[in-house]
């Protein structure tokens, strides 16, 4: 008996120690971006290191806008191809589709989650970059392309979670709108997708943090410009792109605004996560 | 209405309905009268919900469901191919067994049905809203909360507000699968009252477990048993001197 209690004690405590040294990592690493980017933002002022229009940083001069507005742009296309098309597939799996069919659809859309980011820029590199080039004009490495690859790249975690929210939506609903005559359709469209509501804002959010955040692939695609493009024909750099092209060789001050722009990259991510999340809990008390 | 009270509304004539190789009813023949209220009563798992789904060609929805027979409604066969299938739908409306509001609005609850069926005129929505709301007293309750959302009202308002939500599509028949088995007794007789009413405009076909409940509230009854229906006739007659000995049996309480 003793033992027992002795051994579930220490379990315990062991349990714990893991827990926290999982919060902790997150806590260093916070800490961590924001001890090494935070003075070079005040010393050459907030204002200036976020609206800036320039950034040439062997000059000292670091303008961080245009970065900012190109992670902005590239993750609203991201969004503007790969939700559409994800919800799409999520409702045809759902409702529509017979569930043989889903059944072997759905692992295989998993799987492109599994492809990695560098196949993605690689491919768009062969193929889609002198589409754009040949057919829309430009340089054809764009805000066009890094958008495209990106909503594709994001229909894994839309489709699978806007999949189960749908899902999880209790038959019950269904079965008391086509009793009233309702077609399935219009049942998807008046219940099931208001009923799914917040998973599916989920799924955007989780598809948005995966598009912000993605590097490798975008910097191959995407042109890497630092300056605000003039359509989404022309090149772009993200923030993303920023840090990782220059990490490199970066010293002194210079190192220090790759941080920064890790800063103000981290501070996107959270005020874009806190705005969607108060509009999922808002809708849900609806 | 058409049909005039006691007349034949709707005949059945030898249904059965298979889900795989399993033979879930077995050559049902009934006729039902119109602005009556008929009970389906036997154990589960007999057919009596089966039954009803017929009604409304709700079995389709179930995969692997095949159906054999006729239905006359107004002297049409339901299963014929020109059978409008959403129209059957709204002459023929379906409370069931356990609540289902939609988890939207009271209001648009009670106006979903005329939306999907094409009409959208605010002024006849709000007058079917009231209307509806009255027709199962639900109005004075909750005219103050009509932008609440339904899953926040008891069981009983829930089951009311799905009862509103078919009469606002004026149907011609109501069928219910058990529909006060998620109620209390008191919520019960008040739901029994309000069939009571309603019975002066609709057709109400009511599958129950309670028999008591039965016997209050039919004019008819059918005992259903292993798919087959045993009995059917006049409810004070099925309680009182029933023909067949299963059926005396089951109401006695010897099984069940």
């Amino acid at each position: 008996m003793t033992d027992l209690r002795k051994s579930d004690r220490l379990i315990k405590l062991g349990l714990l120690m893991i827990a926290f040294s999982a919060i902790s990592a997150l806590f260093v690493i916070t800490l961590f971006i924001f001890e090494q980017g935070g003075p070079i933002m005040f010393k050459y002022g907030l204002k200036s290191f976020i609206f800036g229009q320039d950034w040439y940083p062997s000059e000292k001069i670091f303008g961080l806008w245009p970065m900012i507005v190109g992670s902005l742009m590239v993750t609203l296309g991201a969004l503007i191809i790969g939700v559409p098309l994800g919800l799409a597939t999520a409702i045809f799996l759902a409702e529509f589709s017979s569930r043989r069919l889903a059944r072997i659809l759905k692992p295989v859309i998993e799987l492109l989650a599994g492809i990695p980011s560098v196949v993605y820029g690689f491919l768009g590199l062969m193929f889609l970059i002198p589409f754009i080039r040949e057919n829309l004009g430009g340089p054809g490495l764009s805000v066009l392309a890094a958008s495209i690859i990106l909503g594709i790249m994001i229909l894994p975690t839309v489709i699978s979670i806007s999949l189960d929210s749908i899902r999880a939506v209790p038959d019950c609903y269904r079965e008391g709108s086509i009793a009233l005559g309702a077609t399935r359709w219009q049942t998807v469209r008046m219940v099931v997708l208001p009923a799914a509501r917040s998973g599916i804002l989920a799924a955007i959010i989780l598809g948005m943090g995966r598009a912000i955040g993605e590097t490798m692939a975008v910097i191959m695609v995407a042109g890497n410009a630092a300056e605000i493009p003039s359509s989404i024909l022309q090149p772009v750099r993200t923030l993303t792109s920023n840090i990782a092209l220059e990490m490199g060789y970066a010293a002194g001050e210079h190192r220090q605004a790759l941080f920064a722009t890790g800063v103000i990259l981290f501070v996107i991510i959270m005020v874009l996560n806190t705005i969607a999340n108060l509009t999922a809990s808002r809708q849900g008390k609806r | 209405m058409k049909v005039e009270a006691g007349e034949y509304l709707i005949e059945v004539r030898n249904l059965n309905v298979f889900y795989g190789s399993f033979q879930a009813l077995k050559d049902i023949n009934l006729k039902l009268q119109a602005a009556r209220i008929t009970a389906l009563i036997g154990p589960s798992g007999c057919g009596k919900s089966t039954f009803l789904r017929s009604l409304n060609r709700m079995n389709d929805l179930i995969d692997g469901a095949r159906t054999e027979g006729e239905v006359f409604f107004e002297g049409k066969d339901i299963f014929s191919p020109e059978t409008d299938l959403l129209e059957l739908r709204r002459r023929v409306g379906m409370v069931f067994q356990r609540p289902n509001p939609f988890p939207l609005s009271i209001a648009d609850n009670v106006t979903y049905g005329l939306r999907v069926h094409g009409q959208n005129d605010r002024a006849w929505l709000e007058e079917r809203l009231y209307w509806s709301l009255q027709a199962v007293n639900l109005w004075d309750e909750l005219k103050d909360r009509l932008k609440v959302n339904a899953l926040e009202l008891t069981g009983e308002q829930q089951q009311r507000l799905c009862l509103a939500r078919l009469l606002a599509l004026e149907p011609e028949v109501i069928l219910m699968d058990e529909p006060c088995s998620a109620l209390d007794p008191l919520a019960t007789a008040r739901i029994e009252d309000l069939m009571y009413e309603l019975k002066k405009k609709y057709t109400i076909i009511i599958v129950t477990h309670n028999m008591q409940q039965a016997a209050r509230v039919s004019d008819f009854t059918g005992y259903f048993l292993l798919g087959e229906l045993v009995e059917f006739g006049e409810t004070n007659e099925i309680f009182t001197k029933p023909k067949d000995p299963r059926t005396e049996d089951y109401i006695t309480g010897r099984f069940g």
